[in-house]
């Protein structure tokens, strides 16, 4: 990085910090960057094989259907043709990323067999001698469609009556903890403080989902090594995700699998699906042969997992002097047709709430909502970006209906160290009133005498350190249906568990020595069976005479 | 399938490799020949990523029929470096011009090609010779002043 | 379900061979080749190698342009100095090497910018195995059986400035049009005689926007008459919906970029 691209404003918190910076505001060489300039980086497609295959996939051409039959004669017959996979051929075919995690219900299948959710969903995985041979069979691959009623916006997706995305959430809404359709933040008493308020200000916020849009597309290449392991090229950017779940997915113990990852073509937080590898190594390991599946540009842009959308409502009771008394959100992110990590993205995007600012009553409602759209995943600041447009457009509405300069309104309302947030805890290390003083001298705007001598170290804590004497709570959005426990289930009674399948009769051109079948190794002893649900709601918990205390995650400035 | 022969220069030395019908030169160096420098990124021509020189001028790869390379000169990231690396390989290391890479050997090529037909460009021109190259993670402002850098007579650190 | 290459030493043979069904015809393969690694593409290429299709030959007031030119050697060519404007703005450096002239004809929507231009100036283009030139506005209306282009004749424009030339994009350099405006405007007398206006990205094929040629012609090319042209600018025109701009907001701009391009044509 060239000098002069970096100004250090070294005079903020200088008490606090010591400066001596080695690396910070020097050029230092990325450590991959010879092989970036020398075309020697190894991404997951720069590996040789001889004898390798290509896997290309049939997909859905629908939104939302069933699927009547699946008939791969034609495709296994087209020349070039080694084996066409389905679902049959996968050991345990649902899934769900954050299982991983003991987070989420499997919901997701790795080739579907009865019904898909949303147009490109993968139906069979055809893998062929070439590329555009295994091309060509994937069209031939046919599949009778009975096409479903289907959503694509959140609201009517939550809304009675919608067609349900997915068996095991009915509402279109993932359930937490067997519990809730949502997550509930509550914070004081906004309907009360509404009512005080001078101003009410609303706002409804949309961002649309985003494709990550890498030049290095999705994939892997899985091959045969001599142990009886599996090699596995991956461009993933979650190697022990993608390892972990293609362990489970195909049923093996994961000291069969050696996943090689770690050069990634821009990842962005498209590449942690880990839907790639399973294929890859089912194939490897049905063919004994190397496999590579890998998406074309098409596949990226409109297959591949993108940001999912979110939709943001806010309301804001506001004095006429610009502080804000009450912030009310209800948020929806687009899953799409699975959870995968949508449902994590929501969690993080409620701890975000208020935002930056000391309100001291906050209400909200933040759902993971399913749609027949392609199923989202993360993307750079996961759950965070699409809130933050939202908060931040709503303080300008907000700085215009009371009059004021939006940066004065900021730094009225801006946390200060010693606050108690939203989330029960005290803020501390706030530096957005020196960030608003900085923009506004950078972008020449005048500010008022309180906003240029504010500061984040002064005027916060004593009354604003308090909980709120009384928090309204509610019931709103409890499900039943669900056991609880760390591992949230539907009910038995409506619904069996999955059961894995054994894989499907022995590949073409096995070695001689007979193998053994794969092990089936669950990858943690079964949870503990849940105590039964309760009949009545237990009472709440008495409200907290302090804050949360927690360790500093970042500990950058000594107090 | 009969396969067709093609016999060019790659990088200063010969090579001769068997071309599928309809297979493209992207293809023909990754797979037949095992040059992994160039990168696929999209089959359509639109990213960059395969860009190599063909006698001197930048072409797409992955749209060049393989066959027709047929006594040409093909140069690729892989041939940048002899003894010492090329003073753009120096240049973009130098201001940090590649984050994730996949981009970078398409990007290099086109940046040759300029600087050997123009070795004192304008930003401008800078701009349009890699026009035809996306990258999504730099921003491209490094990588308009490693180039630069070289054009003014050397990389500078 | 591969294709078969199949090349010919001559237009003539490439054409025939084209008759026989099933081909799709390579030039500079920025289109041809999309097709083929998409599996997309007919059962043969045909191709030729046929060096009469690199002409760049100048004949009275036309230049003679083989159709197998590419839009760099265009650009290397000082008699063809009057379309390099257009053909500048056609992809990046590496689009330039390997499309042609005769390909950029046949490029579907939002592409064939140097199509637009040549039909602003009443190309005409000559088919293999046919004698005789035919206005390129044919062509552009029926391009499924057109039949292989080997040369087009295009008139210079009798002052440089009579002829201009604009494209919008939403990436600079390199994007795909959301329009692109040609137009020739000979004066004589002081008042537009001749007057060809032409669009592209704003039908299925480039075409002339013969409404603002009727404002135009016989006219003075002042402020009064870049209102009426630009008042006319979509009359009778639907434009595509694409990924770059819907049919509304084609129709919403058009008539800015065209008023730009007049006044730009207007100062000299």
């Amino acid at each position: 990085m060239s000098e002069g691209m970096i100004e250090f404003r070294k005079e903020f918190f200088a008490d606090e910090r010591d400066d001596t910076l080695k690396e910070i505001g020097r050029p230092t060489r990325r450590q991959d960057i010879l092989g970036h300039v020398t075309g020697r980086s190894p991404f997951y497609d720069d590996h040789l094989f001889q004898g390798l295959l290509h896997m290309r996939c049939a997909r859905s051409p629908h939104h939302a259907a069933r699927i009547r039959r699946i008939d791969t004669a034609e495709a296994e017959r087209s020349p070039g043709v080694v084996r066409v996979l389905t679902g049959r051929d996968v050991p345990l075919n649902l899934n769900t990323l954050l299982s991983l995690l003991d987070f989420g219900i499997d919901d997701e299948p790795l080739l579907s067999t009865d019904r898909v959710r949303y147009r490109g969903e993968p139906v069979a995985a055809v893998i062929a001698e070439t590329e555009a041979q295994a091309r060509a069979a994937a069209a031939k691959v046919r599949i009778e469609w009975d096409p479903l009623p289907h959503v694509l916006d959140v609201e009517e997706a939550i809304r009675p009556g919608a067609p349900a995305v997915l068996d095991v959430y009915p509402g279109n809404r993932f359930v937490y903890h067997g519990t809730y359709d949502h997550q509930k933040l509550r914070y004081g008493d906004v309907e009360a403080a509404f009512r005080a308020a001078d101003h009410i200000v609303e706002g409804r916020y949309q961002m649309s989902p985003i494709e990550q849009a890498p030049i290095e597309t999705c994939g892997a290449i899985a091959a045969p090594e001599t142990n009886d392991r599996f090699v596995c090229y991956t461009s993933t950017q979650a190697l022990f995700f993608s390892l972990a779940t293609t362990a489970k997915v195909l049923q093996t113990p994961s000291s069969r699998l050696h996943f090689i990852g770690g050069t990634v073509g821009g990842g962005f937080g498209g590449k942690v699906d880990s839907v790639h590898e399973p294929l890859a190594v089912l194939g490897a390991m049905l063919t004994g042969r190397p496999v590579k599946f890998m998406w074309d540009r098409e596949e990226e842009m409109q297959v591949g997992a993108p940001r999912g959308a979110e939709r943001w409502y806010i309301k804001d009771g506001v004095m006429r002097d610009g502080r804000i008394v009450a912030r009310k959100f209800t948020g929806y992110f687009d899953s799409g047709a699975y959870t995968r990590l949508t449902s994590y993205a929501v969690i993080k995007a409620v701890g975000h709430l208020p935002g930056p600012y000391t309100i001291p009553n906050v209400h909200a409602d933040v759902s993971c909502v399913f749609t027949n759209r392609t199923p989202a995943t993360a993307m750079r600041g996961f759950g965070i970006t699409g809130v933050d447009f939202a908060i931040e457009a709503h303080m300008d509405k907000v700085a215009e209906t009371v009059g004021m300069n939006p940066i004065d309104l900021r730094i009225l309302n801006a946390y200060r160290d010693g606050d108690m947030k939203a989330h029960r805890r005290l803020a501390k290390n706030c530096a957005l009133i020196e960030c608003c003083q900085v923009v506004a001298e950078k972008a020449g705007v005048q500010l008022s005498n309180a906003s240029r001598a504010a500061s984040s170290r002064q005027g916060g804590g004593g009354d604003r350190a308090l909980l709120p004497a009384y928090t309204a709570l509610d019931q709103a959005g409890r499900v039943s249906g669900f056991e609880g426990g760390s591992y949230a289930r539907k009910a038995a009674r409506s619904r069996p568990a999955p059961q894995p399948v054994p894989p499907a009769p022995g590949p073409i051109g096995r070695r001689a020595t007979t193998q053994p079948p794969p092990q089936s190794a669950p990858q943690r002893p079964r949870a503990a069976e849940p105590p039964p649900a309760a009949a009545a709601t237990p009472p709440p918990p008495p409200p907290r005479q302090g804050p949360i205390r927690f360790s500093s995650l970042s500990g950058f400035r000594r107090r | 399938m009969p396969k067709k022969p093609v016999t060019f220069m790659l990088n200063g030395a010969e090579q001769a490799a068997f071309a599928d019908d309809g297979q493209n030169l992207l293809d023909l160096l990754r797979r037949g020949v095992g040059d992994l420098a160039p990168k696929y990124g999209c089959g359509q021509g639109g990213c960059g990523a395969c860009t190599v020189l063909i006698d001197g001028v930048p072409h797409l790869s992955c749209l060049v029929l393989a066959e027709t390379v047929d006594g040409r000169r093909i140069e690729t990231a892989s041939g940048l470096a002899g003894a010492r690396l090329h003073p753009l390989q120096e240049a973009f290391m130098a201001h940090f011009a590649a984050q994730c890479g996949y981009c970078t050997p398409g990007m290099l090529m086109a940046a040759k090609a300029l600087l050997d037909q123009n070795p004192r460009p304008s930003r401008e021109e800078v701009v349009e010779a890699i026009s035809g190259n996306l990258c999504r993670c730099t921003g491209y402002e490094p990588i308009i002043e490693a180039i630069l850098s070289v054009a003014n007579g050397g990389a500078r650190a | 379900m591969s294709v078969v290459v199949e090349t010919y030493a001559t237009a003539t043979e490439a054409a025939r061979a084209l008759a026989g069904g099933d081909a799709l015809y390579l030039a500079g393969g920025t289109l041809a080749m999309r097709s083929v690694n998409a599996g997309e593409a007919p059962r043969r290429l045909v191709r030729t190698t046929d060096r009469a299709l690199k002409e760049i030959t100048p004949a009275g007031d036309v230049v003679r342009v083989g159709a197998g030119v590419t839009m760099r050697e265009l650009l290397a060519s000082r008699e063809l100095g009057f379309l390099h404007a257009a053909g500048r703005q056609v992809g990046g450096p590496q689009v330039r090497a390997m499309g042609t002239v005769g390909g950029n004809l046949f490029a579907p929507h939002p592409y064939g910018d140097l199509a637009v231009a040549l039909l602003a100036l009443g190309a005409r283009v000559l088919l293999a195995g046919q004698s005789g030139a035919r206005p390129l506005a044919d062509l552009l209306r029926d391009r499924a059986r057109a039949g292989l282009v080997t040369h087009l004749e295009v008139p210079r424009p009798r002052e440089p400035r009579a002829f201009g030339f604009l494209k919008a994009a939403r990436v600079h350099p390199r994007g795909a049009s959301v329009i692109a405006i040609a137009a020739l405007l000979p004066r004589e007398g002081g008042r537009v005689r001749g007057a060809r206006v032409a669009y592209g990205a704003m039908g299925p094929a480039p075409l002339q926007a013969t409404s603002v040629e009727r404002a135009l012609e016989g006219q003075a090319l002042d402020r009064a008459t870049i209102d009426r042209a630009v008042a006319a600018a979509v009359q009778g025109l639907d434009p595509p919906t694409d990924a770059l701009a819907s049919s509304w907001y084609r129709r919403e701009v058009a008539g800015v970029h065209l008023r730009r391009l007049l006044e730009s044509m207007e100062r000299g």
